[in-house]
């Protein structure tokens, strides 16, 4: 499969008469965008508004955060099974992005919570999307709607915000083009064959009330572990559905831009040889973590591969799935390299993981989610900020008068995400 | 500004005496003695250590709480900005000396504290996660690379400066995880090391799993009719009095007690010293933690063949791991010359 991604770059994002990319500036049309999620008789409304880097501004409670992408060449179109057709699968061809934009999605999901994401100030550092240009969508639902059909309004209206601002860029000749290319598994070169057969077993978060991902527009709790082709994840195959402890909770920004993948690919014909991806969920019952966590690596040994990365997504219960996942596939004889996060208390003194194992000998950790973070106050807010004391992470009192903000960083969005998207870790002292 | 430094030693850094004077009570000297003089050198003229406490090993030991007290009134005169413990090497009592004294003097006077420890005395395991202890050899040998070491350790606490990795510092690890920006993102390391794990090269994970000492279970007794059984327990059931002074909680020791011929515990004849939960129901009928009265009778209808005539308690009440493994294997050597075949172990 080979997949070629024309990078438009964003470096400013403005309000404008239509919405189009000129000069590395998107320009966004209110009533375009309104319109076109109009259509949708699950909200009352739908406000856009424009947050920038270096902005005293906040968004709260943010959902999930997308790239804007869509085909230019080739079968289907970008999220298939909500934008793009399921009939012919994504990751071949060409495909465009608008780099340094996203759009962010933000509504009062009542009963439960989502993430912090701040423009400018301490908050910022911790984030990834401080960097982003952002179209925030604003959402208020309609009064009877129930939360799930809610959730999958907003989820759906995000993607459709993404795509349809991307295609506004099929004109513009890209910064950059990036190609990504796999071999078909048994039809590898020989110079490839003496190279370590690596895989990349990619957990999706399924615990379900709202702490789901969709795989072609399917619930991942009901997939037996598959493989996926790399390139597929940079179509949008892989859509978050998550809501609470944004921390690490993976956006579907940050499942388009899969950092593993692109790790991998670029030492792929070189120090390895890049077979391919596994995804598994992290369903709460015993039986499907031993079933999955068993197929999973079943799945590897069939690959012959001879070394994993695996990714958590979340953190407590998938913990368990992390480190069956491990000591199943060390005892298969292939060697793994864990990505986590941490839950080592406020002080740093706990335990980090609810799980553990010796086998789980090479940890990359992407920091401890309990410290307290404090955000200054900003000088506009998008979104509601009184959620921000129910917000994972936020506590009684979390929202000061001054509109300050004291949280532990798993508020934040993206601040200890465990596909290792920042330098963010912790250490032992 | 000049801070002021206490430096507190034992009985035998003080040149009063070894062993044989351990007891010596808790003294405050003006100016510096013996060690305090290379710690004076390597301080400078940022500090000047205004004051000496000596106190013997033994004194110390049998009076914790009250000759923290005592000291602490002592040093409350002298007004001092910090206070430096030891070097304690690998002498067990004077290390809990040091960090317990370390442990009060922090969290009451609000002061900067170090002290310093061969990283097997005991008294690492129960204060590295609250202290800064430099790291030191096993004899006095090291005090020469110790002292500039706690010198330097004192004065960026005093100077507000942030302290850096334990290998840069000299301390012992403390276990406290602590959030840093590396220089490449995740993804990226963790490639890498999977690909040094694949070559068989050294990598370094970025977290050590805690290591937890799973012990299987002994097969099962083939014939228990003619097993010896004893009784174990953690629920701090001891003689009336405490005859150990095992402590409250975080135990030092277990105690091996005498059952022969007893039939039943009493509240005139055992009780419990366990402070982590409520004693009454324990106190009432010490049976109830550590049951003999029903061992008894199960001994007279041959359920199995002997109950051994000595038992073992401790306080399972944040004992740490490392006294907890010690006791264990010390009992069951015990109970393994004295031929037991089974243990009831309970707890609280």
């Amino acid at each position: 499969m080979r997949l070629e991604l024309h990078k438009v770059k964003i470096n400013d994002i403005k309000w404008g008469n239509t919405t189009k990319v000129e000069d590395k500036v998107l320009y966004i049309n209110q009533e375009e965008i309104s319109s076109l999620l109009s259509k949708d008789d699950r909200f009352e409304c739908v406000e856009v508004d424009l947050a920038r880097p270096g902005e005293k501004v906040r968004i709260v409670p943010v959902k999930d955060v997308i790239e804007p992408r869509c085909k230019i060449e080739g079968e289907g179109d970008v999220f298939p099974g909500f934008i793009g057709d399921v009939e012919g699968t994504v990751g071949e061809g060409k495909t465009l992005a608008l780099t340094g934009a996203a759009v962010v999605t933000c509504g009062k999901i009542m009963g439960f919570q989502e993430g912090i994401i701040d423009m400018s100030g301490p908050g910022a550092d911790y984030t990834p999307f401080s960097k982003t240009n952002n179209v925030v969508l604003v959402f208020t639902p309609r009064a009877d709607i129930e939360r799930h059909d809610y959730e999958a309004a907003c989820r759906v209206a995000g993607l459709k915000v993404a795509h349809f601002l991307a295609t506004k860029a099929k004109d513009v000749s890209p910064d950059e083009v990036s190609l990504y290319e796999l071999e078909e598994i048994t039809k590898r070169s020989k110079e490839l064959e003496k190279l370590p057969k690596v895989a990349y077993i990619y957990m999706l978060q399924s615990q379900g009330l709202l702490h789901d991902t969709y795989v072609y527009g399917v619930d991942a709790k009901k997939i037996l572990p598959t493989l996926i082709h790399p390139n597929e994840v940079f179509d949008g195959a892989i859509v978050s559905g998550n809501c609470v402890s944004a921390c690490d909770k993976n956006s579907t920004y940050v499942h388009q831009n899969n950092p593993v993948i692109e790790a991998l690919y670029k030492r792929h014909g070189e120090e390895i040889n890049f077979i391919g991806c596994i995804i598994t969920n992290e369903n709460v019952t015993l039986e499907d973590k031993k079933r999955n966590s068993s197929y999973t690596v079943k799945l590897a040994r069939m690959l012959g591969v001879d070394g994993v990365i695996i990714t958590e997504e979340g953190f407590g219960n998938p913990d368990t799935d992390l480190i069956m996942n491990c000591k199943k596939a060390e005892l298969a004889g292939i060697k793994t390299v864990l990505i986590t996060d941490e839950y080592a208390g406020r002080d740093g003194a706990s335990q980090s993981l609810a799980d553990a194992s010796p086998e789980a000998n090479a940890v990359v950790s992407v920091g401890n989610a309990n410290p307290i973070v404090k955000l200054p106050p900003m000088e506009r807010v998008i979104g509601f900020s009184e959620y921000v004391d129910i917000i994972a992470g936020g506590f009684s009192g979390s929202l000061k008068d001054d509109g300050s903000i004291e949280v532990e960083l798993q508020a934040i969005t993206g601040a200890t995400n465990e596909l290792g998207f920042t330098c963010f870790s912790a250490e032992t002292r | 500004m000049t801070y002021r430094v206490v430096h507190y030693i034992n009985q035998f850094f003080a040149g009063i005496g070894g062993e044989e004077r351990a007891d010596y009570p808790p003294e405050l000297r003006e100016g510096v003695v013996g060690p305090g003089q290379a710690l004076q050198a390597a301080l400078g003229e940022e500090a000047v250590v205004v004051a000496t406490l000596v106190c013997g090993d033994d004194y110390f030991a049998e009076h914790a709480e009250e000759a923290v007290d005592k000291i602490i009134g002592l040093l409350e005169s002298y007004r001092p900005d910090a206070l430096v413990a030891g070097p304690a090497f690998n002498a067990g009592r004077y290390g809990m000396a040091c960090g317990a004294l370390c442990d009060a003097v922090s969290k009451k006077l609000c002061i900067p504290v170090v002290t310093a420890m061969y990283p097997e005395n005991p008294a690492v395991e129960i204060y590295r996660k609250d202290l800064y202890i430099v790291e030191t050899s096993d004899s006095a040998r090291g005090m020469r690379d110790a002292i500039p070491k706690m010198a330097r350790l004192i004065l960026k606490q005093l100077n507000g400066e942030p302290l850096g990795r334990p290998e840069e510092e000299g301390y012992i690890e403390r276990g406290i995880r602590v959030n840093i920006f590396r220089d490449r993102i995740g993804a990226e390391r963790a490639v890498d090391m999977l690909i040094k794990k694949l070559k068989g090269e050294d990598f370094a994970t970025e977290y050590p799993m805690p290591s937890f000492d799973r012990v299987p279970p002994a097969p099962a007794i083939q014939n228990i009719r003619e097993a010896k059984i004893a009784l174990v327990t953690s629920g701090g059931i001891v003689p009336k009095g405490n005859p150990d002074r095992i402590e409250a909680s975080s135990a030092t020791k277990y105690g091996e007690y005498s059952i022969a011929g007893l039939e039943n515990l009493t509240p005139e004849t055992h009780e419990t010293v366990h402070g982590g939960y409520d004693p009454t129901y324990a106190n009432d009928d010490p049976d109830r933690v550590l049951p003999l009265d029903v061992a008894r009778e199960l001994e007279k209808e041959g359920a199995f063949g002997s109950l051994h005539d000595k038992y073992y308690a401790t306080v399972g009440n944040g004992t740490p791991v490392a006294y907890a493994k010690k006791f264990g294997e010390e009992i069951a050597k015990k109970l393994k010359e004295a031929d037991v075949d089974g243990v009831i172990l309970t707890s609280t």
